[in-house]
């Protein structure tokens, strides 16, 4: 009886110790889908490295977790010379590395030094190319870093000139690329610096343990400044990359959050749309079909309308995507922040016929073979077979369907080796201006051959303005040619976001890029 | 004794580099590159990228450099992972590999050695149909077909295991059945067709008329002949489990160096997919030697000199 007795009193005493489920050290475990690439802030170039990246370090500004808009991050605030070009941030003094070291001003001079230094590799470098001199640093035609517009002016303010206005440039201080890294880690353990025990960083989070395609463990860094607002005690990033499996882990309690990287299939979405836990938001990525305009038939814009009219694009996402899309023969995301968007062409079998008939082939009579490439994908697949039967339906020609692998697709596209070709753009940062000025004549990502002399001025333009309005509009004029009047590409549809979400969590906002700020989220 | 396995590891060399040089001119002629992605670099950062990593040399003097970095032990950097080196990465995955594939072969053999021979005790009778059943199930069942459906039922269900992920033994179980149990199935049958040709041989029926009890004539005298080719199957068997399938390691997000294996070459990581290609090789070689070593210990006819 007295060993029962005291049982139960040790029982109800580890009760008591143990403390309820809202009191335990929250953690929250997310589906990255993938092992990141790297956490050097310099190097990396992908969304599931952002979520950690952005979580470890802070740049001068952060995202709002509602609508992502600038707030403070190592910055308190900033002055704007009047003609738009020169940044004065004035740094939080605050602001620590987990080394106990200020973060100062030179901390960011180091890292952008070294995001444009060549030797570097890093892939996003073109994020500094807003900075003046910065392009040409990266590109070796100058070596005085001191040539370049960023300069410490003393410890807590950062002077950063631009080429020209650039609208966004707060928020491209929020993408990883800009982020201050610590010269001691970095110069003491060079490309190991990123690994627990060795890592010095300055965001709300500390890296506690990293195993590659295993686990990767963050915990709260008590040295940040704004520790008292960070809820979570950990966050465990998890890389599994097979969809089915994370649902399953989700279904079992083991994550909380499968990201929209695991790009739910439609199979998936129909089981869990009506649940809490799954959300859709519109994202800022489009989903089209590059021609080459340097072919026949492709090289006649008459041809080019009809194939994008004879798309039905609504029927598309109804009936063979099925997971939310949103149809679209625009090429700028319908739901693009301050920007009223442009109506491209949308589906007219009978315009697209004559057009046809205009451009010699009536009918379809006499069209010659035409190839539409795609990288093998389940997708993809369903959808060109789509696009295939709809315009042997309503234009009578008869396109053959070209899957081959991914490197040997961006390879076949790079040398316009190709006739029509699928491909999808997200874009870098909440502005039209991403998905735009990559179709400038040689372009890097224009890839179709085509080159445009009004568009490459409107473009330029664009830049130049310093009116948020006019510039805008300007950028409307551009879009206009590109999918009403000139149509290198056919848009199909603006991608959705979709993941689940375990509702006991909070501070998760739906938004354009799917971002959501581990600081804000909390249990409930 | 010495001297034969002295002469294979000899015969491995050239094996291992004829793999590397093959798999490094194959992978340079593939279209594409490690830093080809959707959104173009521009000129300028993917020509620093190529010369940090040495790819704008003249290929002869690159394949010269890796070579000589090999023989130093040196795998050099992933193209994909800038954190790390191959080197490092299959030291970190193999271990893993390794122990998914001996719990595997652990499975396979305790589930298909016993099922085999008690099939041929029981020929044509019940026992024999049923576990011969199951056991052409279980090869043909495909394992992204089984692996879930062990999920659904020992994890969803029952909840006793875990998805998927590593870390405890709780995380190796299915995976470890899942992968085990196609090869227990091949072992079984393997088994069962020897044991009822070793039965009928002249030293089973001495045996027997010797008095020796049944249980020791099957097990010690019988099995032991009998597990000749289930030993050949298990050479390059054991290969296959222990770096792991590609298939099982993605299903159960498993940390193994299979999946750099695949991944690797669809990505142009090209001193992955040459570090891959040699560790594989260099178990292949090792797993046959095994084998070899083996079948002298299980049969004194095959032993050296004899």
């Amino acid at each position: 009886m007295r060993r029962i007795a005291s049982t139960l009193a040790a029982v109800l005493a580890a009760a008591l110790l143990v403390p309820s489920p809202g009191l335990a050290a929250s953690v929250f475990r997310i589906s990255n889908m993938t092992e990141p690439e790297t956490l050097d802030p310099a190097l990396a170039s992908g969304v599931p490295e952002h979520r950690i990246i952005s979580s470890l370090f802070e740049g001068l500004y952060a995202n709002d977790p509602k609508d992502l808009s600038p707030v403070p991050g190592v910055a308190l605030r900033h002055t704007l010379s009047k003609d738009g070009t020169v940044y004065t941030f004035t740094l939080n003094p605050q602001a620590r590395w987990t080394n106990g070291r200020q973060v100062t001003a030179d901390d960011f001079v180091y890292a952008w030094e070294r995001v444009l230094n060549p030797k570097t590799g890093a892939k996003y470098a073109q994020q500094l190319y807003y900075v003046k001199n910065g392009e040409a640093y990266n590109r070796g035609t100058i070596t005085d870093f001191g040539l370049v517009g960023v300069k410490a002016l003393n410890q807590t303010t950062l002077q950063v000139t631009l080429e020209r206005p650039t609208a966004y440039f707060l928020y491209l201080t929020t993408f990883y690329t800009l982020y201050p890294v610590p010269k001691e880690a970095v110069e003491r353990h060079g490309a190991d610096w990123t690994k627990p025990g060795r890592i010095v960083s300055n965001g709300p989070f500390r890296l506690v343990e990293w195993v590659p395609q295993q686990t990767l463990v963050l915990e709260k860094n008590p040295g940040y400044w704004d520790a008292g607002s960070v809820a979570l005690d950990r966050v465990v990033f998890d890389p599994t990359t097979d969809v089915n499996t994370v649902v399953r882990q989700f279904q079992a309690g083991e994550t909380d959050w499968v990201t929209s990287s695991a790009n739910l299939p439609a199979a998936l979405v129909a089981v869990w749309k009506d649940r809490p836990e799954y959300y859709a938001e519109p994202y800022l990525g489009t989903y089209y079909f590059r021609m080459n305009v340097t072919r026949p038939p492709l090289n006649d814009v008459r041809v080019r309308k009809a194939l994008s009219m004879a798309i039905d694009r609504e029927a598309l996402t109804r009936s063979v995507t099925r997971a939310g899309e949103i149809a679209s023969s625009a090429f700028v995301p319908r739901n693009m922040p301050n920007y009223s968007g442009v109506k491209g062409l949308d589906f007219d079998p009978a315009e697209a016929k004559r057009l046809l008939a205009e451009a010699g082939y009536p009918g379809g009579k006499g069209f010659p073979p035409v190839e539409l490439m795609y990288n093998t994908n389940e997708l993809h697949r369903i959808i060109t077979q789509a696009l295939q039967q709809m315009w042997k339906r309503h234009l009578g020609i008869e396109v053959t369907l070209t899957n081959v692998e991914w490197k040997v697709y961006l390879a076949r596209m790079k040398a316009l080796d190709y006739q029509i070709a699928r491909a999808g753009w997200i874009g870098d940062y909440v502005d039209p201006n991403t998905f735009l000025d990559m179709w400038v004549t040689g372009g890097g990502n224009n890839q179709t051959g085509w080159a445009n002399a009004r568009y490459d001025a409107l473009i330029r333009k664009a830049a130049e303005t310093v009116d948020p309005e006019a510039r805008m509009k300007t950028l409307r004029e551009a879009e206009t040619v590109l999918v009403r009047e000139e149509l290198p590409i056919a848009p199909v549809f603006t991608y959705v976001s979709k993941g689940l979400i375990r509702r006991s969590f909070d501070g998760f906002h739906p938004n354009i890029l799917d971002q959501h700020p581990l600081k804000a989220i909390r249990p409930r | 004794m010495l001297r034969f396995v002295a002469r294979r590891l000899a015969y491995a060399l050239p094996v291992l580099f004829a793999v590397a040089t093959i798999t490094f001119f194959m992978m340079r002629v593939a279209p594409g590159g490690p830093f080809d992605a959707e959104r173009r670099l521009p000129d300028a950062v993917e020509r620093s990228l190529r010369a940090r990593y040495q790819l704008d040399r003249p290929l002869l003097e690159q394949y010269a450099r890796y070579m000589a970095n090999v023989l130093r032990g040196d795998l050099g950097p992933s193209f994909r992972y800038p954190d790390r080196t191959v080197g490092e990465l299959i030291a970190l995955g193999l271990p893993v590999s390794l122990t998914l594939g001996l719990a595997a072969l652990a499975v396979a053999l305790a589930v298909g050695l016993p099922a085999g021979v008690a099939a041929a005790v029981r020929r044509n009778r019940a026992a024999d149909h049923a576990t011969m059943g199951l056991a052409m199930l279980g090869v043909s069942v495909p394992n992204f077909v089984l692996g879930p459906l062990l999920v659904i039922v020992f994890a969803l269900w029952l909840g006793w295991l875990p998805v998927a992920g590593w870390g405890s033994w709780r995380h190796v179980v299915l995976p470890a059945v899942t992968l085990g149990l196609f090869y227990a199935a091949f072992i079984g049958r393997l088994t069962r067709a020897a044991m009822l040709e070793v039965i009928r041989h002249d030293f089973v029926r001495t045996a027997r008329a010797k008095g020796a009890p049944e249980r020791r004539v099957v097990w010690r005298h019988a099995l032991r002949i009998a597990l000749l080719p289930v030993v050949s199957f298990l050479g390059p068997a054991a290969a296959r489990l222990l770096t792991g399938s590609v298939v099982v390691e993605t299903i159960f997000s498993v940390p193994g160096v299979g999946r750099y294996f695949v991944t690797a070459a669809l990505n142009r990581d090209y001193t992955m997919v040459l570090g891959t290609a040699l560790v594989y090789s260099a178990l292949l070689v090792a797993f046959n030697l095994l084998v070899d070593l083996a079948y002298g210990w299980l049969d004194p006819r095959i032993r050296e000199g004899a």
